[in-house]
């Protein structure tokens, strides 16, 4: 077992709160910077990523390198804006690669 | 067919060796691939779960945290938080599931959940409050990570091993079946052949021994 951190991407008025509980807090809000910091946290050995949906929806590209590595674990969180369903959809694509059909959200 | 191949007994008996290969890696892959897709329906439905309730959570949070920083304004809540509670590290480790690296996260800091890092004069209630709130949640936010990565792993090692599979039963144990059937037909064909032969030469023989047998008999009638 390893120890590594957490941190968490967004604008200040979304992830500011999540210092008080002691993750790393980066605020970034253009692509190109949140696209730099995703490499560079990925390249510190961090464990886990959040990042806000808006911020996800900027830096698909810089994400999807890391959806295939074991780690860090990028996990899209809703913003002060609300839930817009990026962590969602990307559930229901997972299921449809692996079973081939959305199986799971039809009875829901 | 597309693929010719040499119509030896060699080429016959390495390509019955590729069938039988062939045929044991499509079941284990296949069987691989059944119990990844048994696991990763049990995962997916916790990775959902947990994904509503982590959002409904968040949000929650947000709407708190904008209230607090309603009250006491944007410049005073960043002082508050400026210090962070507790130098948050994680046990960080890695799991395998079928052959499929995923990783394990959990939290080894202290466990006083109700740690607020600041001061009370200036802050709002609304704040600590979101703070709790939020500490409560980390637990779940760890293993969504977990369980979120998990299945984004398993999902495309399920593609590839689907893929490995058909490859393999649609194509290439056809195929190699087809060869094996042409190669035997082909050596059959060859055998009859020989024997045609092999009778026909003996059938020539046998005449131009009568023939020969007769002629002698004829010159000993003769003297």
């Amino acid at each position: 077992m390893k120890e590594r951190k957490i941190a968490v991407i967004g604008d200040p008025s979304s992830v500011m709160i999540f210092k008080a509980i002691g993750l790393d807090v980066f605020y970034e809000e253009k692509e190109a910077q949140i696209e730099q910091r995703i490499h560079k946290l990925a390249d510190q050995g961090y464990a886990a990523i959040y990042i806000t949906e808006k911020a996800a929806e900027l830096a698909k590209d810089a994400i999807d390198i890391y959806a295939t590595a074991t780690f860090p674990a990028i996990i899209p969180i809703p913003s002060n804006t609300g839930v817009l369903g990026i962590g969602m959809n990307k559930l229901k694509s997972n299921v449809e690669k692996a079973v081939g059909a959305d199986i799971l959200f039809r009875e829901g | 067919m597309a693929v010719r191949v040499n119509p030896t007994r060699m080429e016959l008996t390495r390509l019955k060796k590729r069938l039988t290969t062939a045929v044991r890696g499509h079941k284990l892959l296949k069987d691989k691939r059944d119990e990844m897709v048994r696991q990763f329906i049990i995962l997916i439905r916790r990775n959902y779960d947990l994904r509503l309730e982590v959002e409904k959570a968040v949000e929650a949070v947000s709407t708190r945290f904008s209230l607090a920083k309603a009250q006491m304004g944007a410049l005073r809540i960043s002082e508050a938080l400026l210090y962070p509670a507790r130098a948050a590290v994680y046990d960080v480790g890695e799991r395998n599931v079928m052959s499929v690296n995923v990783p394990t996260i959990c939290y080894t800091g202290s466990d006083e959940s109700t740690d607020i890092p600041y001061a009370f004069t200036f802050t709002s209630s609304a704040l600590d409050n979101a703070v709790m709130e939020l500490s409560e949640l980390l637990p779940k936010l760890l293993e969504l990570a977990e369980v979120e990565k998990t299945c984004n792993l398993l999902a495309d090692e399920i593609e590839k091993t689907r893929r490995r599979v058909n490859a393999l039963e649609y194509v290439m144990i056809p195929e190699v079946e087809e060869n094996i059937k042409y190669i035997t037909m082909k050596l059959e064909e060859n055998d009859r052949a020989s024997l045609v032969r092999l009778m026909k030469a003996k059938e020539m023989m046998a005449a131009a021994a009568e023939k020969a047998d007769r002629e002698k008999m004829a010159a000993a009638g003769n003297l």
